[in-house]
């Protein structure tokens, strides 16, 4: 076919120009809402994801990792007696204050950890190390709040939840959802930290033996513990996604503001690649009356959506890849996994193809007569 | 002879509203392989209405129209395309060249509709450019051609269809007096030489020493010879009650 989908369309550079404009400004606006998304909720459970639990043992009805009560530490031993089971931690995932040098006082979550067990424990550390914890009054945070709370360095100490805290280690990219970075450090410590009984734990971690069912471990601690919850890992850390992402309706509003993205991106391209074809509607007339079946016509419309989808996702690509990396740095990640990339491409081809189907209405309807009026 | 176009008893409507105009009433006409008709008339009287439905572009409301011995008025409109495109090549008034393509290209446009692409569409193209003397414009754009040369394009362009029928509305219209010679004679040359047939809509009485044939149409009717006004010697009016029938 001789160019000329590519030549009307590079023909207005313009009009290419909007086109292009209001492509990239759909795939950006939905890069970041779904990358935000993605981050969101990878950040909601991070801890569970994290955790090399099998299981999870909470209070009855705690219906998130931020949510937990209070129970008897007693359980770990009756879970841990329980067949199927190869190994069991008690953690504590609390909110406490955390105390500025300058006076002022953050929300902080401490996480309290057996440091020699492997159920969890802080990862990615890029200062010191996790046996660190072991020393008195050690805590290891996120070097991504170390502004927040007033740190500058390895070694200082701080007041948390009325007990001291040394800084003996950093971790990257271990990002909380909510504005309370994650602390970590030794169980007794967060029982101290938390104002919490000595003969209390808010979780119990189990990891079942190898070959055993998951399953059949679950019924059985349920068969022996009273009044707790187990949940698979998997279900513990999708209902703690779903309550922040959609119970708060934090997700439902990039959600909804990435489906406006897309929605713009439509109108956009729509308009201008009608007002592409009735620019040229002639043309379109003059190659009916020709004897070109519309299926030809077609052709050269959708080619036209399909070469501007192409360009304005490359461009809003190169610009959404600075956007992700410029957000690493900053309290909430956007990220961009290659699925998702791959993933824009054939959405904003359907964008781009769905809105020529405008034009396809509109050149369908020709009357191809037209050509004869001078 | 079997006619390249044969029409009776064609009869058009357009519907307005509550009220219709009835374009043409009861035409006769055939149009032979190697003829030069014209088709004259005030403005309004339907000529170009007959020219479109000869085209395969408009529906007749009643009659029957035949092309290459091919009964088309009873095919449905989805249908009439590759009708127009296996017979009919049209050449417009105001040339309807594609801008944003080169001389060449919108030659290849016809052929690409045939089926034919690439560097064999490409050479069929430079020999028919060849052939209406523009082969040198191959590369240049409509915007950078004269009134003449767009139309010879134009021409080129219908040609590449390997059309039986050619059917111009106006070809020379836009053009000034040697320019429009210069395309008659091209047109004059497909009909005689080339052995199609050549029907014109025009109102340019320049050009009409060219026609083999004239018929005048007035009000949606092909006129009476008493009514159809002085004519350039030589020339032979068709009408309907005289002959009955088109030429043989």
């Amino acid at each position: 076919m001789p160019p000329l989908a590519q030549r009307n369309l590079f023909h207005d550079k313009v009009r290419l120009a909007v086109t292009l404009t209001g492509i990239v400004f759909s795939v950006v606006l939905i890069v970041v809402q779904l990358g935000l998304f993605v981050g969101f909720t990878s950040a909601t459970s991070n801890l569970i994801d994290h955790s090399n639990a099998d299981l999870w043992i909470t209070s009855k009805n705690v219906p998130y990792i931020e949510q937990g009560v209070a129970f008897s530490e007693r359980k770990l031993n009756q879970a841990r007696a329980v067949p199927g089971v190869a190994d069991a931690e008690k953690i504590i995932v609390h909110w406490t204050g955390w105390k500025r040098h300058d006076g002022g006082q953050e929300s902080v979550q401490i996480v309290g950890v057996n440091v020699d067990s492997p159920l969890e424990r802080p990862w990615n550390l890029v200062a010191g190390r996790v046996e660190d914890l072991k020393s008195p009054d050690a805590v290891i945070l996120d070097e991504l709040y170390k502004q927040k709370l007033g740190v500058t360095a390895l070694g200082e100490t701080f007041e948390v939840g009325g007990h001291r805290a040394r800084v003996v280690g950093f971790t990257h990219g271990i990002r909380s959802f909510t504005t309370s970075p994650y602390v970590f450090t030794t169980f007794k410590n967060a029982q101290d930290y938390s104002a919490m009984r000595e003969d209390q734990t808010l979780f119990i971690l189990v990891k079942v033996a190898p070959g055993a069912s998951v399953e059949q471990a679950r019924r059985d601690l349920l068969a022996h513990l009273k009044d707790v919850e187990v949940y698979t890992a998997g279900e513990f850390s999708r209902m703690t996604t779903f309550y922040w992402m959609f119970t708060t309706g934090a997700g439902v509003a990039v959600l909804i503001a990435a489906v406006l993205g897309l929605v713009v991106g439509f109108v956009v391209v729509a308009q201008t690649i009608y007002a592409t074809t009735m620019d040229h509607i002639r043309e379109y007339g003059t190659l009916k009356a020709m004897g070109a079946p519309n299926s030809y016509v077609y052709r050269v419309i959708m080619k036209q959506a399909a070469i501007s989808a192409v360009i304005g996702y490359v461009l809003g690509m190169i610009v959404s890849v600075f956007v992700v990396r410029a957000s690493q740095e900053g309290g909430a990640a956007i990220v961009m996994p290659m699925p998702m990339a791959a993933g824009m491409f054939f959405l904003t081809l359907l964008m781009c193809v769905g809105a020529a189907l405008v034009s396809i209405n509109k050149v369908t309807r020709i009357d191809p007569a037209m050509v004869f009026k001078g | 002879m079997q006619a390249a176009i044969a029409v009776r008893e064609l009869t058009k409507k357009y519907e307005e509203g509550a009220t219709g105009t009835l374009a043409l009433r009861g035409v006769d006409l055939d149009v032979h392989a190697g003829e030069l008709l014209m088709l004259i008339g005030p403005s309004g009287s339907g000529k170009t209405t007959l020219l479109s439905i000869m085209g395969c572009i408009l529906t007749a409301s009643s009659g029957s129209v035949h092309i290459a011995g091919r009964e088309v008025s009873t095919l449905r409109e989805k249908e009439l395309p590759a009708v127009r495109l296996a017979n009919i090549g049209f050449v417009f008034q105001g040339f309807n060249l594609f801008p944003t393509l080169t001389a060449g290209e919108n030659v290849e446009l016809m052929l690409d509709l045939k089926g034919i692409s690439g560097i064999p569409a490409k050479k069929r193209a430079a020999e028919l450019l060849d052939q209406v003397g523009l082969g040198e414009k191959y590369g240049s754009f409509p915007n950078d051609l004269s009134g003449g040369q767009k139309q010879r394009v134009a021409i080129a362009r219908a040609l590449a269809g390997d059309p039986k029928i050619i059917l111009a509305d106006e070809p020379t219209a836009a053009l000034d007096s040697h320019t429009g010679k210069g395309v008659m004679d091209m047109m004059s040359e497909l009909a005689h030489k080339r052995g199609r047939a050549v029907v014109i809509v025009t109102h340019d009485s320049r050009v009409m020493s060219f026609a083999d044939r004239m018929v005048k149409i007035e009000d949606g009717v092909v006129a009476r010879p008493a009514e159809a006004g002085p004519v350039p010697a030589g020339l032979l009016v068709h009408n309907v009650e005289q002959t009955g029938r088109s030429l043989a």
